[in-house]
């Protein structure tokens, strides 16, 4: 019985302590805090090709995402949708207000994969990595669950103005919509060209395209 | 003379069960390097395995075969204690022979 | 009427239920499919030749030293080999250092055998001398074959350690925004055709920790899982992180603390 309320407080202690660590460095348990992280980042890296060290360097959109207990809590709901406008409002709208490009690049460009990592030549043609994660056309079967099915999308979306601005903005900057999306924001980042985004909405919209048959 | 092979022999109601796994880049020849310079084909182009001393299998072998190959085959016969030694010979003339006791 | 109505009810959730069915099915084809081909590849598994391989360099003289590495203490004793792997990584009081096989066996080198292993260290993946560290890894590796994950958190080091690698995981950035949590993040979902693990849980931590080091087949390449880090790095489109580095021993004492009570199973083979 006695080693029973022993362990109670010792538990109690343990929780007090861990609120502690929690206010003052996030989510993370002992030994894990900015400076030993800092220093384990900094000594545990080269660059390897393209892939500079600058690349370790997060902005706010990765600092606030890096935390997913923190960013996913309620105390952090008013900085998440700060978040989301700051991408929302750095989004680039297509310089000649022509949203759609050709469908059938757009398939080319969700079907590749390739493009920016360490073994890449800096000249590449990116890749948008949509199959990696979505299904999209039907006829083909490789596809990832990470996101959403997007069959159908331009079905159910139309192809209205407003579909295709919103169809641009989670593609161009996929956090304007939901600040820690596992999507990359591809126009954002300068991973897709302008191009080829429209080309990416063209394939996900245009009623022509093989996602809407 | 190539890395060592790894050979099992097992028998079982009279059948002799061999397994083999060889260490073998196998190259095809079609593929090519990083500057684009082809490289050169580099494959186990004949295969024997002998039981005892006696020949029981030769097999004409290409580069469509993978990158240290793993081959299977039954002897009819063979017993505990018998041994069985197989060979290749690759396109370049290396040659490796291993054996291994049938257990 | 009434039982009419159900009757009709039924009827129409099993043509419904079947519609799903099939479906799924087809899906669940392809996924068999590939399952059947892994199945087949476990007989004649490649890595027992880098075993090989690497219990000769294990048991080989050299370095300015002229000694094999027979007498490396992986955490059990001098010379204890056996059941190494799965108490690993774990603190040692030599190096004042949290250390996985990998960089346990470049300690041994060095303090053993004499060697600068610089060049090890910073040597391409597929050179000479890294196929030399896997092929020890995977000897190493092979040793722990069906035995436990027992590994410690009980040392601050380790503690802080497993934490640390913890937070890794979930760090992200990049052009694309990666982090190991981006992919291994979620239960059950896949990149195309592959099943990812879901690294926070015992199961998904284990399925990744207790199969590598592995044969790659499509590669023709052995990987310990100092390369596994490495190439899970490129894909996020980050820099190299450096073979033996913290932010690598982290990663796996995390994998390796989650999957405490799991099965060795190593070295594997993946397609």
């Amino acid at each position: 019985m006695r080693k029973r309320i022993a362990y109670l407080s010792g538990l109690a202690a343990g929780l007090l302590v861990a609120g502690a660590v929690h206010a003052a460095d996030g989510s993370w348990g002992p030994g894990a805090d900015d400076a030993a992280f800092q220093a384990m980042l900094k000594s545990g890296f080269r660059e390897a090709g393209i892939a500079k060290l600058s690349r370790l360097e997060q902005d706010a959109t990765q600092a606030f995402c890096s935390d997913p207990k923190f960013a996913e809590s309620k105390e952090a709901a008013g900085k998440r949708a700060e978040i989301e406008a700051a991408n929302l409002a750095s989004i680039k709208w297509p310089s000649d207000g022509k949203f759609l490009g050709d469908f059938k690049e757009g398939e080319k460009i969700a079907q590749s994969g390739r493009g920016l990592t360490s073994t890449d030549k800096a000249d590449q043609v990116n890749g948008g990595n949509c199959y990696n994660c979505h299904q999209i056309s039907k006829t083909e079967i490789s596809y990832g669950t990470i996101g959403p099915s997007l069959t159908g999308y331009g079905k159910l979306k139309g192809n209205s103005e407003q579909a295709q601005r919103e169809t641009w903005s989670k593609i161009w900057n996929s956090k304007s919509v939901n600040a820690c999306s596992n999507m990359p924001r591809g126009g954002h980042m300068g991973i897709l060209t302008e191009q080829q985004v429209k080309d990416l909405v063209a394939l996900l919209l245009d009623p022509d395209s093989p996602v809407n048959k | 003379m190539g890395n060592p092979m790894k050979i099992r022999a097992a028998s079982k109601d009279g059948v002799t069960e061999v397994k083999v796994l060889m260490s073998h880049e196998m190259e095809t020849g079609l593929r090519k390097d990083a500057s684009g310079n082809a490289i050169p084909a580099w494959f186990i182009a004949e295969l024997s395995a002998k039981l005892n001393d006696k020949p029981v299998m030769t097999a004409q072998w290409g580069p469509s075969i993978s990158k240290n190959p793993f081959l299977s085959f039954k002897i009819k016969g063979g017993k505990a204690g018998d041994k069985v030694a197989v060979t290749w010979t690759d396109n370049k003339g290396d040659s490796r022979t291993d054996e291994a006791v049938v257990t | 009427m009434t039982r009419r109505f159900a009757v009709g009810l039924a009827t129409c959730l099993a043509v419904a239920g079947f519609a799903a069915g099939t479906a799924r099915a087809e899906g669940d084809k392809t996924i068999e499919g590939i399952e059947a081909y892994r199945e087949a590849l476990k007989d004649g598994n490649p890595a027992e030749l880098f075993e090989a391989q690497g219990e000769d360099l294990w048991k080989k003289k050299a370095g300015p030293k002229n000694a094999s590495l027979e007498t490396c203490d992986l955490g059990m004793g001098p010379g204890v080999v056996a059941g190494a792997y799965a108490h690993l990584p774990r603190y040692f009081k030599d190096t004042d250092k949290v250390q996985d096989a990998e960089s346990r066996v470049l300690t041994c080198m060095t303090t053993i055998q004499g060697i600068d292993v610089a060049k090890y260290v910073s040597a391409r993946w597929g050179s000479p001398e890294k196929d030399e560290l896997n092929a020890i890894a995977t000897f190493i590796s092979g040793m722990s074959k069906d035995v436990k994950v027992e590994v410690s958190t009980a040392h601050p080091k380790e503690r802080q350690m497993f934490e640390l690698g913890k937070r890794m995981f979930y760090y992200g950035g990049g052009p694309h925004d990666f982090s190991c949590s981006t992919c291994h993040g979620q239960e059950g979902v896949r990149i195309r055709l592959q099943e990812l693990p879901y690294i926070p849980s015992p199961k998904g931590a284990a399925s990744g920790w207790t199969s590598w080091p592995a044969y790659r087949v499509s590669a023709g390449q052995m990987w310990g899982m100092q390369w596994r880090l490495a190439d899970c790095f490129r894909q996020q489109r980050f820099p190299e992180p450096i073979y033996g580095s913290d932010v690598t021993i982290a990663l796996s004492m995390f994998m390796a603390g989650t999957s405490n009570g799991a099965t060795m199973n190593t070295p594997g083979i993946k397609r």
